[in-house]
């Protein structure tokens, strides 16, 4: 493997991770404050789950940068301009409806790249999603639930699912464009062109919003990008700063 | 006040092939709803492999006032217990 | 405790030879240790006193999910992250189990809510203090699920079915709480010097809210007098107390942190560990409201309710044309 190479394929497992990373924060912050207990439970599952995925993908990350810096130190010591997540799972919580739709739309997509990526030549990167997939398909079971039930609930649940469908939507379009890192993963064999889960996505999103008597956004409207590459919203730096708090302001200590 | 979800009984069965065993309650929109709740709440830690969930108002119970026609009955047929039947300490594997 | 001066009705207590009728029928069955179920005859009194020391309980696990979920997003590695989170996310089960349990007593869970936040219920004072520092987190699950479980291990075996079922449940999982807290410190003493300052600082400010939280000394309390009778107080505060502070004081030792107590120490004769006044005007200002973090506890646990309604509702709503669907199908 050249050095480019290898560099593309560690960008494109810290994508997985960083994604990962950054909801499973979101989602913590709900906790003890959800809207009834059963549901603080079933979030908190949610978080522990990307939780233990982005784990996972940091130490593969690790390896593969061969730097030495194990999960913690990709963690807690890259500023936002080094992280890579998508824009969609930085976005602040919002309202409850903003969270589940948040939610709805990165599982369903979630789903798609992890049965992709079963097929992946490498080894562990199949194997982190073979874990990740059984997870996520019960984290998209209960988001299609949520988003049907709350859509075609109450009149309020309705209008509220709605608004976050539309404010969110915006952010759904990075999922599916590729760069450069993304055409090296898929030429190499390891990853899948993002493209190609934009019709599946869609079809997807639309038969759910169907049932849950929801208006799909327009598909061909403006989407941001950057958050792959490293460029964020204003969020992101607040989120890293709490989340990095101790490790950079006790520099070596051991917890 | 506004109207509350249901109370809802949880049944779980373990993989180690013990019938389903009552675990607790938990509160639910709807049957399909407590299910999920169920697996959130009662099989963090692998507890089952099976819900059943039971609308805590369906449950018809045996009332307390009734537990001596009920129960004492049985309290009186103690042959139904192997131990009432010492063996032989010379016969074995019975 | 998780449940605080509970309040039993109680003028005096009356042995059970004093007892007729149905009364005397229910205290007996107390006395020869057989469990009393939601559908049995039992006393007003039990039954409220019940629901009040139950709902507290259940209300202590929720709100004492604020301190240590305000630091969830701060852990300082991964690991601790995820055993943060699951800890606390234990912390809501047990307030689950615990409504369920008052809920057999003919009270609904949304009506026990209703009392938390209109500030008529109490929950234990403990978790009105600012978690600071890191080593909060530590010093929680050290000395307050440490001082949980001795509350709750004997709680297990209490008179009334559902509640000591609802225990038994509780204490199989918070046996790891306590753990995690004294791993987390044992990290820090053996880290960098300002790591134990940090774990000493987090000591120095727990360790009284901490024996505090076991209530004033009920020796001569009618209420916790016809709570032991009722089977539903097993042993008293002072005696509990004094079984955390003996079990404390050599896992402080082993940590090489001094409990700020200048009084402490091992009295030969007693077999236990003598300790210092406690301040009790700060325990009642707390459970009066004046605790550091009392209004913002509330106040985040009211609008987390609030602004859930909606939700709450809507799939109220969803499942009503379900099941309206479903009947017109039919
Ligand atoms: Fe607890
Ligand atoms: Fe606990």
């Amino acid at each position: 493997m050249s050095q480019t190479d290898a560099a593309q394929k560690l960008a494109y497992a810290l994508r997985f991770g960083d994604t990962a990373l950054v909801l499973s924060h979101r989602l913590s912050e709900w906790c003890g404050k959800g809207p009834a207990l059963e549901e603080d439970m079933a979030l908190a599952n949610t978080a522990l789950d990307l939780l233990g995925q982005a784990r996972h993908w940091l130490t593969y990350a690790g390896e593969l940068e061969a730097q030495g810096r194990d999960e913690d130190a990709l963690a807690y010591h890259r500023n936002d301009r080094e992280f890579f997540n998508l824009l969609l799972v930085e976005q602040p919580n919002g309202n409850y409806a903003d969270s589940m739709v948040r939610q709805f739309y990165f599982d369903a997509w979630h789903a798609l790249a992890l049965r992709r990526l079963l097929a992946s030549n490498d080894a562990q990167m199949a194997a982190i999603a073979e874990k990740a997939l059984k997870e996520v398909s019960y984290h998209l079971r209960r988001s299609s639930d949520l988003v049907v039930r709350l859509g075609d609930g109450s009149e309020r649940s309705h209008a509220m699912m709605q608004a976050a469908a539309d404010a969110l939507w915006a952010y759904t379009g990075e999922m599916f464009m590729g760069d450069a890192v993304d055409a090296d993963a898929a030429a190499q064999g390891y990853g899948f062109d993002p493209a190609s889960l934009r019709a599946p996505w869609l079809d997807y999103v639309r038969e759910v919003f169907d049932e849950a008597t929801l208006t799909l956004p327009n598909p061909d409207a403006w989407m941001h990008q950057g958050g792959k590459q490293g460029r964020h919203g204003e969020a992101l730096s607040y989120l890293l700063g709490e989340m990095q708090v101790l490790q950079r302001s006790y520099p070596g200590a051991q917890w | 006040m506004k109207k509350e979800w249901p109370l809802w009984e949880i049944f779980i069965r373990s993989q180690h092939g013990l019938a389903h065993k009552h675990v607790g309650s938990l509160h639910a929109p709807d049957a399909e709803m407590a299910v999920n709740n169920a697996r959130d709440v009662y099989t963090r830690r692998n507890e089952g492999v099976s819900i059943w969930v039971v609308r805590s108002a369906d449950i018809v119970a045996s009332s307390p006032d009734d537990k001596e026609p009920l129960f004492e009955p049985s309290n009186s047929k103690v042959y139904r217990h192997p131990t009432f039947f010492p063996m032989p300490e010379a016969v074995k594997h019975i | 405790m998780y449940a605080q001066l509970v309040e039993t009705g109680a003028q005096r207590v009356r042995g059970t030879d004093e007892l007729e009728g149905q009364e005397r029928v229910f205290q007996e069955r107390i006395d020869a240790g057989v469990k009393i179920e939601p559908k049995d005859w039992m006393p007003e009194g039990y039954r409220k006193t019940l629901v009040r020391q139950i709902s507290q309980h259940a209300h202590s696990e929720i709100v004492g999910q604020l301190p240590e979920g305000n630091w969830i997003t701060r852990a300082p590695t991964l690991k601790r992250k995820a055993i943060l989170l699951a800890k606390v996310q234990d912390e809501a089960g047990h307030g689950l189990y615990l409504y369920s349990a008052a809920e057999t007593l003919g009270v609904s869970r949304d009506a026990l809510i209703a009392q938390l936040h209109a500030g008529k219920a109490k929950y234990s004072s403990i978790f009105n203090y600012p978690t600071l520092t890191w080593a909060d987190i530590g010093a929680i699950g050290w000395l307050v699920d440490g001082s949980a479980i001795i509350n709750q291990i004997p709680l297990c075996r209490c008179s009334y079915g559902p509640y000591a079922r609802a225990m038994v449940r509780v204490c199989k999982e918070e046996s790891f709480h306590q753990r995690q807290g004294y791993d987390l410190l044992l990290a820090l003493c053996n880290g960098t010097p300002e790591q134990k300052a940090m774990a000493q600082d987090a000591l120095n400010r727990w360790w009284w809210p901490a024996l505090m939280m076991f209530g004033p000394s009920d020796a001569d309390s009618v209420n916790s007098a016809q709570s032991t009778q009722w089977g539903i107080k097993l042993f008293s505060n002072d005696a509990l107390r004094q079984k955390m502070v003996d079990q404390t004081v050599p896992q402080a030792e082993y940590l090489g942190l001094t409990i700020p107590d200048p009084d402490l120490k091992w009295n030969e004769e007693r077999g236990h560990y003598d300790f210092g006044a406690i301040d009790w005007d700060e325990f009642f200002n707390v459970i009066k409201g004046n605790g550091p973090c009392n209004r913002e506890r509330l106040a985040t646990r009211v609008q987390a309710y609030e602004d859930g309604e909606w939700f709450r509702e809507g799939l109220n709503a969803h499942a009503d044309k379900q099941a309206a669907r479903g009947a017109a199908a039919a």
